[in-house]
């Protein structure tokens, strides 16, 4: 048995969404003998969904890299080991030997034993969720147009970690219900509420991404005591301008040629658009009634290419507290809208990043809403 | 929700749903719903291998049992189909075309054209093909070509649950004579499937890998003899593009220039008779459209020219293998223009 050394921090295989069982490195961005700090950038992971950084969570010196470039590991299988310099290397050579991969979800761990995704029963019809956490508060997190809840892959575990965090699909999206009685903001915010009354969520932080924004802005100016905080991602709802050959393409598209040009405006890098990401959104697309709800949603939200709905100032009048994040290389909704609420909120553009700033650049949004959610409590 | 089932599965649930969804749809075959003609639903085993299984309970007399005359009931189908309703007739075997075919393609197919494009013929004719089942000659053919040939029919051949799932769904939806031919061998594969209603587009082929040497085309239970060979390259760095063309009538020929033109070499996989078949029109037409961008002759992989043999070692030498495709494909990269010849 070898001794615990609590200076030594294991550098394990992420487990980015709820399906990811393991990830290829495909490069190192330290090398060994590097000093590493908090957030710094240590290597690219790569799924079948999408290629991504992984950050590191400790400080330390980099002083074992284990996990080979090209070889796919299981997900908390150990590829590096960080440790302060004056850690012996037979400290080091021991705690590697003597690390031993977690069992897979569901065996051991109670969170992950239960069903991958779950589903409540609204009045808008089955509504799908992923919960993942039990802290005492509540996160729900609200994808934008087309979207589902897979868009927070990289960020609902993250949340987890204090707090219990919901994601759901909004109706006409997913594999939620595609009928949609009401196609409007008002209607996609009592969607929210209805889920949110189904699975006992009295208030919550809501996290709104792109029109997820909008209706979980809609949400705090009709039902502003269920609504802790607002987290808006690259929202809508802040200003008139939305790119409108991105709605019509994703509308139009049928075929994989035509959807993954429309999906590479989503990304500052439009290498992330995998094949595998853009047959899951060609799945979706031909379900039935998803091409109606999706006309349905961008005729009463963005027709003739600007968005109706601008609520940036009611908002910002309401007293909710509100973090605002952006990616600066936005090709969907501006960055400019970033500044719509003055300084009636906190304001953060990530550069390098685009639309899905929170896929592209997931340790830093991370990082901005568990700390807007920490100082809102 | 999507869960794990059979194309069996697969081609039940979009029979289902789409009786569910419109009352015109209606099946029509030889023992769809039972065989020793006893009452009820104690004999409604659904077809010689169960694909209409528990449908008779769910949707009565909307299944006809019809008599051993696919010239008679392919006629009625059609019929039916020009007088408003959609029904789906099952063949059984594709092999049995050849007494009911003047139904479909003299006058189905036509129907359209010769009218002044005033009739529809929204009917599936829907079967088994394919070799591999043990069940000899006259059962195992792959017919496709017969139908690509004649104007006015459209073809689908599936090569999994989830693809035969949305192209039947289309397929009746389409209102066109459709021809959807399900590989008997494929019944049992697995693969995830939305438990809700989709249609999948005619003429989309689907790329099932991307590579930049060679491309590699197919349709049914080739693709995955195509993907074996394909996984066996990758071990030695060839990287070969594999299509499923999923449906031969409308063909996606964009999907195969744009991929030819990339990679300069093509593999066409086929099951069908090799004269005249898919492999030698799409080679054909890849020659005439993409010939500057060929780095090496075409190859065609396909069954002799001879009846599909009951032994089953000549049966299982019959159907083009894994390591024949590789073959091929080590055949366009070979250095000498030369070696092409020797196939």
């Amino acid at each position: 048995m070898t001794t615990l050394n609590e200076r030594i921090k294991p550098i394990v295989m992420p487990k980015w969404g709820l399906s990811m069982s393991e990830g290829k490195v495909t490069g190192w961005l330290k090398q060994p003998g590097a000093t590493v700090n908090l957030g710094d950038d240590l290597l690219e992971v790569e799924t079948d969904k999408i290629t991504n950084v992984v950050e590191a969570g400790e400080t330390g010196v980099l002083r074992r890299v284990l996990g080979e470039p090209g070889t796919v590991y299981p997900v908390k299988a150990l590829i590096a080991v960080l440790a302060e310099p004056d850690v012996p290397d037979s400290d080091i050579d021991a705690f590697i030997a003597g690390y031993a991969v977690p069992a897979a979800d569901g065996e051991e761990d109670g969170a992950d034993a239960g069903p991958r995704y779950e589903f409540a029963e609204t009045a808008v019809g089955n509504i799908r969720y992923a919960k993942r956490g039990d802290g005492a508060t509540t996160v729900l997190l609200v994808h934008g147009f087309g979207g589902d809840l897979d868009n927070w892959l990289f960020t609902i575990d993250a949340l987890a970690e204090g707090a219990t965090v919901y994601a759901l699909d909004l109706p006409g999206h997913g594999q939620s219900a595609k009928t949609l009685p009401d196609p409007t903001l008002t209607g996609l915010s009592k969607a929210v509420q209805d889920f949110m009354d189904a699975v006992g969520i009295g208030a919550a932080h809501l996290v709104g991404h792109s029109m997820g924004g909008a209706v979980s802005m809609r949400t705090a100016l009709d039902a502003p005591e269920r609504v802790a905080s607002l987290s808006l991602i690259c929202s809508a709802g802040l200003g008139p301008e939305i790119n409108q050959d991105y709605i019509a393409g994703f509308i139009d598209a049928t075929s994989r040629r035509d959807l993954k040009p429309v999906l590479e405006t989503l990304f500052a890098d439009a290498g992330l658009v995998s094949r595998q990401m853009t047959d899951e959104l060609l799945k979706y697309k031909r379900l039935d009634g998803v091409d109606g709800a999706l006309r349905a949603i961008a005729s009463s939200m963005f027709e003739k290419g600007a968005q109706r709905a601008i609520l940036g100032a009611a908002v910002g009048a309401a007293n909710v507290p509100t973090l605002v994040v952006w990616g600066a290389e936005d090709r969907v909704i501006p960055a400019a809208h970033a500044t719509a609420l003055g300084s009636a909120a906190r304001v953060e553009v990530v550069p390098n990043a685009g639309h899905m700033v929170q896929m592209e650049a997931a340790g830093k949004v991370n990082a901005l809403i568990k700390d807007h959610v920490t100082k809102n409590l | 929700m999507s869960r794990k089932i059979s194309m069996k599965t697969a081609i039940n649930e979009a029979l289902d749903l789409e009786m569910r969804r419109d009352p015109t749809v209606i099946l029509m075959g030889e023992d769809i719903v039972g065989g020793t003609g006893a009452p009820g639903e104690d004999d409604a085993w659904g077809g010689v291998l169960g694909v209409t299984k528990g449908l008779f309970a769910k949707h009565g007399d909307r299944l006809l049992d019809t008599p051993l005359s696919e010239s008679a009931y392919i006629g009625a189908a059609i019929g039916a189909a020009a007088c408003g309703m959609r029904p789906v007739a099952e063949l059984m075997f594709m092999d049995f075309m050849g007494v009911c075919f003047d139904q479909i393609f003299n006058q189905a197919a036509k129907f359209r054209y010769m009218f002044g494009g005033k009739a529809e013929t929204p009917v599936v004719i829907r079967g088994m093909v394919g070799a591999g089942f043990r069940a000899a000659a006259q059962h195992s053919q792959m017919l496709t070509p017969l139908f690509t040939h004649i104007p006015g029919l459209k073809v689908v051949c599936p090569s999994n649950a989830y693809d035969a799932k949305g192209l039947l769904i289309q397929s009746i939806r389409d209102n066109d004579p459709v021809i959807f031919c399900e590989h008997k061998n494929l019944y049992g594969h697995e693969t995830e499937v939305p438990a809700e209603s989709y249609a999948i587009p005619f003429g989309e082929a689907n790329v099932l890998r991307d590579g930049d040497h060679v491309t590699i085309v197919s349709y049914g239970l080739t693709v995955h003899r195509a993907m074996e060979a394909a996984d066996a390259l990758a071990r030695d760095k060839v990287e070969a593009e594999v299509i499923d063309l999923r449906t031969l009538s409308p063909i996606d020929w964009d999907t195969i220039i744009d991929s030819v033109e990339r990679t300069g070499r093509l593999v066409v996989v086929d099951e069908a008779h090799p004269r005249c078949n898919l492999a030698t029109d799409i080679s054909a037409f890849v020659a005439q459209n993409a010939f500057g961008a060929l780095k090496a002759g075409i190859q065609m992989v396909t069954p002799p020219h001879t009846p599909v043999p009951f032994s089953p070692s000549l049966e299982d030498l019959y159907i083009p293998s894994a390591e024949a495709v590789a073959a091929a494909v080590r055949r366009t990269l070979a250095p000498s223009p030369r070696s092409t010849l020797a196939a």
